[in-house]
């Protein structure tokens, strides 16, 4: 009982069957003691996203319709464009359609990923295992972010390779091709990082997806209905802001000459989606498990 | 240093929590502690799982306090090494393999991955380790909730309900895991709304009822103190024998199946006022009240109370109408 225990790290082999009667008033289990941080959750986190074949189904289906439907747009239109009628164009905007459906699957993917524990119950095993909240949060926006970032710039630039090759426009200028790969893909992954907010917020699958295809959708439907002169201006900011704009926006091709324009739509999802994330922090430190 | 000499005291200091109206959880303080299997006991939606859950840092307290060996359960660095705890049943994502639960488990607090097939091992799920938990029976997922408990080979485990969904030899098999757990000087705390359960295999005993403490003893006390023990008798001669142990001076109770119960043991004595008198006796046999309807009586007993508390007293209460009819 005297014997003390030595505080540097054990060494030894573990001895997981603890000697019956062993000398200890408690318990001392064999595995060293280890401070957790971010790291570990991120590792876990990882794991989680990459063990469940949802994962697997909404990133799949995610690159079939960008590949898909930008290859099939890119072979349309170079099969119906006149000689030099594309040569203002920009070769990479037709990407966008893809890109747009395929943000479907990156909301629902960013929605499973924190709602989906609510549903099962894992969110108890999830927050026993790492009791600081905010990690846990952390680490799950940081494994989506750069899985949702990876995959919509690979399948972006697939396309924009495809595009550029196949049709006969004008060659892209440097800022164009960062704006229409990387900087769309920047935004969709914040969209999927909003999704994945709001999962935590609302805490049901189904009910934070379709919260978040109506924000997709809603503004430019609702816009198409407002026929009311004195509600123009409102009509027009639902057409720049929405998000289907904001998308073509990366490509200079705005529904119109005001609203967002270069950069914008990426810093406006990044101010909503932080705000959305600090609300979300605040929610799961307060509510219970 | 002294993390490594004493430990593992769960303590609860006026533990409350209200949802709206309701009190789930009311003023519990008690304390859990090591080397022994602590049983915590209360009929079902007594407070039980919000209290673990509270242990937990899961639901935040309304009043009071809980306490791991002094420090809140989200101020632990190594959480599951610390401390593992099997929840409600099936508390994961079915679409992932046992194996991938626990290695998320473990990767969050930076326990060696061998240790997964370790405890796959000890839980008997070795051969279902890759399938997909979905397909779990209601004993396989609790036999990998508790693999997740031992994961971190911790100090202190909690079991919420651990035999339920298992099969007798699971049944078997996780009593003999809780005591020799204990042995090993681990803290145990494991819940129950069975008592012949708990007789079998706590130490200790916390019972509470509607959220509030009713009992906190040792099994041993809480057994000599509830569990008379009588004689049972039947016999088709009732009224002979009736009156033959009338006249020894013995009070025998009838019962509705038509038996006879007497307090004490007395069995012998009994026997031989029946062979005396020449009494057909079809049994003799000495019983002991079963802890189940000791704690029955205690937990009832609280029911009762606030169902009294909350009624209007009978006198004041009127037939309908009657405040407007007459007059």
């Amino acid at each position: 009982m005297s014997t003390p225990q030595p505080p540097m790290p054990q060494t030894a082999a573990p001895n997981w069957q603890a000697a019956p009667g062993s000398s200890y008033p408690t318990y001392t289990s064999p595995i060293p003691v280890v401070r957790t941080h971010l790291g570990h959750a991120l590792t876990s986190e990882w794991t989680k996203i990459r063990s469940v074949r949802s994962t697997m189904w909404t990133l799949g289906v995610f690159v079939l319709l960008v590949v898909g439907l930008g290859l099939a747009t890119a072979a349309l239109v170079a099969g119906n464009s006149s000689d030099g009628s594309l040569n203002n164009e920009n070769p990479l905007s037709f990407g966008v359609f893809g890109l747009l459906l395929g943000s479907m699957c990156i909301i629902t993917l960013g929605v499973l990923t924190t709602a989906s524990e609510y549903g099962t119950g894992m969110i108890r095993t999830t927050m026993t295992a790492c009791p600081s909240r905010g990690r846990v949060l952390a680490a799950k926006a940081i494994v989506f972010f750069v899985v949702a970032f990876v995959v919509t710039l690979a399948s972006a630039l697939l396309v924009a390779l495809v595009d550029v090759a196949m049709l006969d426009a004008r060659e892209p200028t440097g800022q164009e091709w960062l704006k229409g790969t990387v900087g769309i893909s920047l935004y969709i992954a914040l969209l999927g990082l909003l999704s994945l907010v709001v999962g935590s917020i609302i805490r049901h699958s189904a009910g934070a997806i379709t919260i978040m295809i109506g924000l997709v959708l809603a503004p430019l439907v609702i816009a198409l209905f407002m026929f009311a002169e004195s509600l123009q201006d409102l009509q027009q900011a639902l057409f720049e802001y929405s998000i289907p704009n904001q998308l073509s926006v990366f490509y200079s091709q705005s529904l119109s000459d005001s609203g967002p324009s270069g950069w914008d739509p990426l810093w406006i999802m990044l101010g909503v989606t932080a705000a959305a994330f600090a609300g979300a922090y605040g929610l799961l430190e307060k509510r219970d498990v | 240093m002294s993390r490594f000499s004493v430990g593992g005291m769960i303590e609860l200091e006026g533990l409350t929590k209200r949802y709206g109206e309701k009190v789930a959880v009311n003023n519990l303080t008690f304390t859990v502690r090591p080397g022994i299997v602590t049983g915590f006991l209360g009929p079902n939606g007594a407070g039980k799982s919000t209290t673990m859950r509270m242990v937990l840092g899961l639901d935040h307290p309304t009043a009071g306090d809980v306490r791991i060996d002094g420090k809140h359960y989200d101020q632990l660095k190594d959480p599951l090494t610390y401390i593992g705890a099997l929840l409600e049943a099936k508390a994961w994502h079915g679409g992932r393999s046992a194996y991938n639960h626990l290695l998320c488990l473990a990767q969050s607090n930076g326990i060696p991955q061998q240790r997964v097939r370790e405890v796959l091992e000890t839980v008997g799920l070795t051969a279902v380790a890759r399938k997909k938990t979905k397909g779990f029976s209601m004993g396989m997922g609790q036999r990998l909730g508790i693999a997740g408990a031992l994961l971190g080979d911790p100090r202190i485990l909690m079991f919420d309900e651990p035999v339920n969904g298992l099969d007798p030899e699971g049944i078997h098999w996780i009593r003999n895991l809780m005591k020799s757990l204990a042995s090993q000087g681990r803290t145990v705390f494991v819940s129950s709304h069975l008592m012949s359960e708990m007789a079998l295999t706590a130490d200790h005993l916390v019972v509470i009822g509607q959220g509030r403490l009713l009992a906190d003893t040792s099994m041993a006390d809480f057994i000599a103190r509830n569990s008379k023990s009588y004689v049972r008798i039947r016999t088709p001669q009732r009224e002979l024998l009736l009156d033959v142990l009338h006249t020894a001076g013995i009070t025998a109770v009838e019962t509705g199946n038509g038996t006879l119960e007497v307090d004490g043991g007395k069995a012998e004595q009994i026997g031989e006022l029946a062979a005396r008198h020449g009494v057909v006796l079809h049994e003799l046999s000495s019983q002991q009240a079963s802890l189940e309807e000791a704690f029955m009586q205690l937990t009832a007993e609280s029911v009762e109370y606030h169902a009294h508390s909350g009624a209007p007293p009978a006198e004041q209460q009127r037939p309908w109408g009657e405040g407007w009819r007459r007059s």
